[in-house]
Order: C-alpha cells, then sequence, then structure tokens
C-alpha cells in the first residue's frame, strides 16, 4: 500500500502527518509479523523527516541522472548535438563542446543525433539516499547533492528504489514536496492514494484547490487531514462537503503539539488523542482499497 | 580590433541593453574599418533557461576582442571563459559614448 | 530602484503574512511582486484585481496529428518520460509528462509529431486595495517550476517601477532552495528571511541563507514565534551573529496570524500589538535600504 501525504501550501503539516502516522502504524503492525512500514522521506530540497525520526543511517547510495560526455577524438564539430538540444545544455565552442549538466533534461536526443558517437549518456550523481531500519521500520531519505536542480529525477529514482528495496508487504508512507508543480506530481504519480494536509486558512483553502485539480487530473484517489484546524473557518469544511472529499480528521491546534514539533519530537505520546485520527485513517484507506479492488475485478 | 555591444536597437547611437544573455541585440563595430553591423538577439528572448549560452555561441562566431555589455550570467560567463575574448561592464548610455570611454581606458575589465 | 525579497525556505513560517503587512505600510511608495507562481496566495489578502493578463510560454511541447500516424510505436518506445500513451490502437502524449524534448518529432517516420510552444501559466498585473501594485503569475498544473515565470515576473516589475519611479520592489519569495527560490533572489538587493523557533525552520533557514550567500547579497533574519522554542532561538541568534545577519526582529508565537488571515485581513490590519512590532520591523528594513 503506498501512500503519498502531499499539501498544495507549504508549511501544513505534510512531515508532522508522514513521520507521526508512520509511527503509528509501526506499533499497529507489531503484533503482525507479517507487515511492517516504510517512511520515505521525498521532498530532496529539503527533507526534514530525519529530524524526528533520528535514524542511524545504515546504508548510503549515490543516485545519477545521465548527461552527455564528449568524446573528442570523434567529433567532426558538425553542431548537431547543440543544435538538437531544446534546454541549450549544450554549446559548441571552437574546440570544444561544453556541457551544462543543471540544465540536462537526460532525452537522449543528442546522443541519438551526434554520427560520430562523440556524444554519449554517462551517468551523474544529483543527489543520494540513505536507508536505516529498526524493527519493522524502514526509514529512507532521499536528498539533492546541493547545487543541483533535478528535483522530478531523484524522486522517479528513488520511487524505483523503494520498488527494489522495501518488502512488498509493508506500507509505504511518502513525505512529498510541497506545490503542484513538476516535483510533487512525481511524487505523487503512482501511489495507491494521497492525503492531502491543509489548514484553517484562506491560504490553505486555496492551495487545497489547487491540489484536488491536480490529483483528479492524474485520477488518484484522495482524502484530507485538516492540521491546525479552527472552527471559526467553516468555509474549508463547506468546500470539503460540497466536493464530497472524505476527511479523516482534524488536528486541533495545541500548544504541546507546536512545542513537540519545534523541538524535533513526535506528537503521538504528547497528544495521544491523536491516535484516534491515525486509527480512523488506517481503517478508512483500508475501506478505499478493499473498494478499488472490488471496483477493478468488476 | 572588433569590439561587441549588446544592444536595445542598431547604429552607434543605440542605447547598450544591459543583460548579456537577452539583449535584443548585438553591434559588432570595427575599430580599423569604423563600421558597425546589427546581429539579431531575438530567437534567444523565448529560451527557457541558457539564453546566454546561446547568446554567447552566437557572439563568439563574430569573432571579437571585446564585449562590452552590463551583466553577464554565470553560465554565459562560462562559455565566454573558454575563449579570449575580454569582457568589460559598464552602465548603460549610448554606445558611441561607451566607445569613447573604452578608448580612453576607462572601461572596467570583467 | 531596490528590490527587497522575502524568504523562509520553510513554508508556514509567516513570510506572506509579513509580506502583505509591509505592503499594508508602504501602500504606493511600493511595488509588489509575488514568485511563488506555483501557489500564489498574497492576492487573495490584497484583494488584487488584474488589468493585465498574459499567457506565458516556455519549452515546447509534442502533438500527434493523429492523420498522418501510422501507429508504429517508435515514438513510445523511445520516449524517455514515458509520456506517449497506447490506447486503442492510437497513440497520445500527455502534456503533464511530455518534457518538450523533440525526440519523438526526430523518430517519427511520417512526421506526424511536431513540437509547438508549451504555453505553461499566465502572468497578472493587479491593483490591490492598499493602492500598490502587483506582479504576479501562475504556473498551469505540472509545469516545470524553472524559474523562468519567476523571472519573468520580475523583469516586469523592475521595468515598471523604473517606468513609474517606485524606489521599491518588495517580493515575496516561493518556498524551497530550488530553482524559483534561485530567479527570486537573482538581482535582488537585500533578502528578508523569515525562520521560526522549530528544529526545521531553522535546518531550511541555514540551507537558504547558504543559497543568498552565494549570491553575496545583504541579508536580515525576522523571528517568528520567536518564544516557541527559546533553545533553538538562541541557536538562531548565535547563527545570525556569525554570519553577520542583522535581527529585524523577533514576533512571538500568536494566534493573530491566522486568525487575521481568516478574515481578510493583514496581520497588522487586525492586531494593534502586533502592528507596532511589524512597523518597527518595516522601518528598519527601509532604513537598511535607503
Amino acid at each position: 500500500m503506498k501512500i503519498a501525504i502531499a499539501s498544495g501550501k507549504g508549511g501544513t503539516g505534510k512531515t508532522t502527518v508522514a513521520c507521526n502516522f508512520s509511527k503509528f502504524l509501526q506499533q499497529r503492525f507489531h503484533d503482525n509479523s507479517f507487515k511492517g512500514v516504510a517512511l520515505i522521506d521525498l521532498d530532496v530540497e529539503e527533507p526534514n523527516s530525519s529530524i524526528f525520526i533520528a535514524p542511524k543511517a545504515e546504508r548510503i547510495e549515490k543516485i545519477f541522472k545521465k548527461i552527455p560526455e564528449w568524446k573528442e577524438e570523434n567529433c567532426t564539430f558538425c553542431n548537431k548535438c547543440v543544435a538538437s538540444c531544446r534546454f541549450n545544455a549544450l554549446a559548441m565552442l571552437p574546440s570544444l563542446i561544453m556541457r551544462f549538466p543543471e540544465l540536462c533534461h537526460s532525452c537522449f536526443v543528442c546522443e541519438a543525433v551526434c554520427p560520430h558517437q562523440a556524444i554519449k549518456m554517462m551517468p551523474y550523481e544529483i543527489g543520494k539516499i540513505s536507508t536505516s531500519s529498526e524493527d519493522n521500520f524502514l526509514f529512507i531519505e532521499s536528498k539533492l547533492n546541493i547545487g543541483e536542480v533535478a528535483a522530478p529525477a531523484l524522486i522517479k529514482q528513488s520511487k524505483d528504489y523503494v520498488e527494489k528495496e522495501v518488502p512488498s508487504n509493508y506500507w509505504k508512507i511518502f513525505d512529498c514536496p510541497p506545490g503542484t508543480s513538476c516535483s510533487m506530481i512525481e511524487a505523487v504519480k503512482s501511489a495507491d492514494m494521497v492525503l492531502l494536509v491543509t489548514e484553517s486558512t484562506p491560504f490553505g483553502l486555496n492551495d487545497l484547490q489547487l491540489a484536488v485539480k491536480t490529483l483528479r487530473l492524474l485520477k488518484l484517489p484522495f482524502a484530507v487531514i485538516i492540521n491546525k484546524y479552527d472552527s471559526s473557518y467553516p468555509e474549508l469544511d463547506k468546500y470539503l462537503e460540497k466536493e464530497n472529499i472524505p476527511v479523516f480528521g482534524r488536528i486541533p491546534i495545541r500548544q504541546e503539539i507546536a512545542i513537540a514539533y519545534s523541538a524535533g519530537n513526535l506528537i503521538n505520546e504528547v497528544y495521544p488523542e491523536i491516535n484516534k485520527i491515525w486509527e480512523n485513517s488506517y481503517s478508512r484507506i483500508k475501506e478505499m482499497r478493499n473498494e478499488r479492488d472490488c471496483n477493478t475485478i468488476r | 580590433m572588433k569590439i561587441l555591444f549588446t544592444s536595445k536597437s542598431q547604429g552607434m547611437d543605440a542605447l547598450l541593453d544591459p543583460h548579456f544573455g537577452r539583449a535584443k541585440g548585438f553591434i559588432l563595430y570595427d575599430t580599423d574599418e569604423k563600421s558597425d553591423k546589427w546581429i539579431e538577439n531575438t530567437e534567444n528572448l523565448n529560451a527557457a533557461h541558457g539564453a546566454g549560452i546561446q547568446a554567447a555561441q552566437k557572439v563568439i562566431e563574430q569573432n571579437p576582442d571585446a564585449i562590452i555589455t552590463g551583466s553577464v550570467g554565470p553560465k554565459a560567463s562560462a562559455v565566454l571563459s573558454k575563449t579570449n575574448i575580454k569582457i568589460y561592464l559598464t552602465r548603460e548610455k549610448q554606445l558611441s559614448e561607451i566607445l569613447a570611454e573604452f578608448t580612453d581606458g576607462k572601461l572596467e575589465l570583467l | 530602484m531596490k528590490e527587497i525579497v522575502i524568504l523562509s525556505g520553510k513554508g508556514g513560517s509567516g513570510k506572506t503574512s509579513l509580506a502583505t503587512s509591509f505592503a499594508a505600510l508602504g501602500k504606493e511608495k511600493i511595488l509588489l511582486a509575488d514568485y511563488d507562481v506555483d501557489a500564489a496566495d498574497m492576492h487573495i489578502l490584497l484583494e488584487a484585481k488584474h488589468y493585465k493578463e498574459e499567457k506565458f510560454y516556455s519549452g515546447f511541447e509534442a502533438v500527434i496529428n493523429q492523420e498522418k500516424c501510422i501507429q508504429c510505436g517508435n515514438c513510445k518506445i523511445l520516449c524517455q518520460f514515458d509520456a506517449i500513451e497506447e490506447k486503442d490502437n492510437r497513440f497520445y502524449i500527455n502534456p503533464i509528462d511530455c518534457e518538450g524534448c523533440g525526440y519523438c518529432e526526430m523518430v517519427c517516420p511520417e512526421k506526424a509529431i511536431k513540437m509547438k510552444d508549451a504555453e505553461v501559466g499566465n502572468f497578472y498585473v493587479s491593483n490591490t486595495r492598499f493602492k500598490n501594485v502587483l506582479f504576479h503569475a501562475k504556473l498551469n498544473i505540472g509545469a516545470d517550476n524553472s524559474g523562468k515565470l519567476v523571472s519573468y515576473v520580475k523583469k516586469q516589475a523592475k521595468k515598471y517601477a523604473e517606468e513609474e519611479k517606485i524606489d521599491y520592489l518588495l517580493s515575496d519569495g516561493p518556498p524551497g532552495v530550488g530553482c524559483p527560490a534561485i530567479s527570486s533572489v537573482t538581482g535582488a538587493n537585500y533578502v528578508v528571511i523569515v525562520t521560526e523557533t522549530s528544529l526545521s525552520g531553522f535546518s531550511d533557514m541555514k540551507r537558504l541563507h547558504e543559497l543568498v550567500n552565494n549570491f553575496k547579497i545583504p541579508c536580515g533574519c525576522i523571528i517568528n514565534k520567536a518564544d516557541l522554542n527559546l533553545k533553538v532561538k538562541e541557536e538562531i541568534l548565535e547563527y545570525l551573529e556569525k554570519n553577520d545577519i542583522s535581527l529585524l526582529g523577533e514576533i512571538p508565537y500568536n494566534k493573530s496570524f491566522p486568525e487575521s488571515i481568516r478574515q481578510l485581513k493583514t496581520v497588522n490590519e487586525y492586531d494593534k500589538n502586533m502592528a507596532v512590532l511589524i512597523k518597527n520591523i518595516w522601518e528598519k528594513i527601509y532604513k537598511t535600504n535607503l
């Protein structure tokens, strides 16, 4: 089961939900020797889950994208590679072909177009994935190297890594980047369902509407968790009701939650009522999955 | 010698276009012949990242000895640094005025 | 003309709340820009009404001419982004996944694929209820947030500021430290970093400062939710001192920030005490950039 935690607006509580829900699931599955949880931080520009999970990184793997390598001895300076690149990642000078790795989208057109095998796509490091495990809990953090901009490429490969390395009977919780642009879409794309985290403000609602539009375009099932919930903003509840969007829980503003968060602590123990929301989310997700499986069989 | 200016329009009375990569065009001035040639750069104005890279390549083709502009972005700089072309930076003024300052050695080399 | 950019790295630190409060104080003396083109919010509190709207194009997208297509499937095999789907023996390009590289156009034996300019968003110029003009934009869903639209908003705003002889451009930056943040900082005269006293906030603030430092732009810091975690606050203050970042102000953890937004008011309109605090901070920013 793959659940992506996303939001339109930054700062609504994606990481809070991802970390605390996954820790709840770890406890929940403890008696069931067949299941485990993997928490995967895909907010590759600024992954923060490790602040709350405090892992001991057991394994670090480098992640690469492909960029063109220039084989000077074969080059006739015909300029075909430069002319074919729509991203300006190549430049031709009197005696050299220059590459701009940060602009390269790894489309392979330059390699395909070169008549003399002077361009070959080769690996170029863009980030690192660190993995740590304890009991039935796997923590995977994906981080872009400083100065690199290929977030979607790193996110895509991180998901491939998860497919390979995480046992199939583990529930996988993905902490996604904020917003609705290419990074978020790459992160949520192959999830079974998405949990959108919003807040009781006009900014939260505005950005939630963008996220809902995005998920509907991607045809992904989703539900909402309202964080920093305040009943004095009924517009949010009205919108969710009108759009028939399931709400799995409303987390109130509580001093103890804010303080725990600020100190990098999990909140399940300082605010135990939250476990009811996690329990509810867990049942509702199973319900949605069973429904989907029934629909597929039909 | 050949001097290349980034320019907002044609002729030596035109104003300097302050940013290299997305300049409207270039004027290649030949100090021996005292002639100027206009080179369009409009196709680069629409480029996503890398307008500077394309502009740099275009400029290198003209084989100038020096480039005078307002500012050059890091990618264009990276390309130009692979050549021997000298880059001078100045403020937005008429090209004829800048040429005089250059001749008097008043311009700052990048 | 000086550009002041407000950034935070971490979302939810109060950047937009503060930017709109400054807009209320600066009025027609300042021009505004919103560089969060992915999920823009400034216009909501400012009641922005646009008088100019433009489509924005960046990059390309592939289009298949079904009449010429012979369904050979070459394009689908070679596309590195899995952007071509086959349905009922016809091939379609998914615009969300297409990166506009042109590989498919190149390999199509029937020349049935053409690359066209991709419309990726809209650019707006609006009047706000505080008598300032706001330059902003909205990216389409899934569009490449490469920072190009941010650069365009910035360029248009600066041009207007020069033409109308407005001395200050106040820009609300995007979250994160990627391309959009880099584009917002380029050419700015001063950066205001808004942070909060949480470990996540401090961590993101450091990453942001590293970015800003590369551009050698002077910056100041506002510590929001300052009394939430005193230990983290001390660490932040130490960091500011060590890195020569001026402390512009400290704002206590309070309900006025979310409550004022709920009522569609700026923080200083809603809370008199906050108004004094924010005015002091604004005056510091203003004086530093005279």
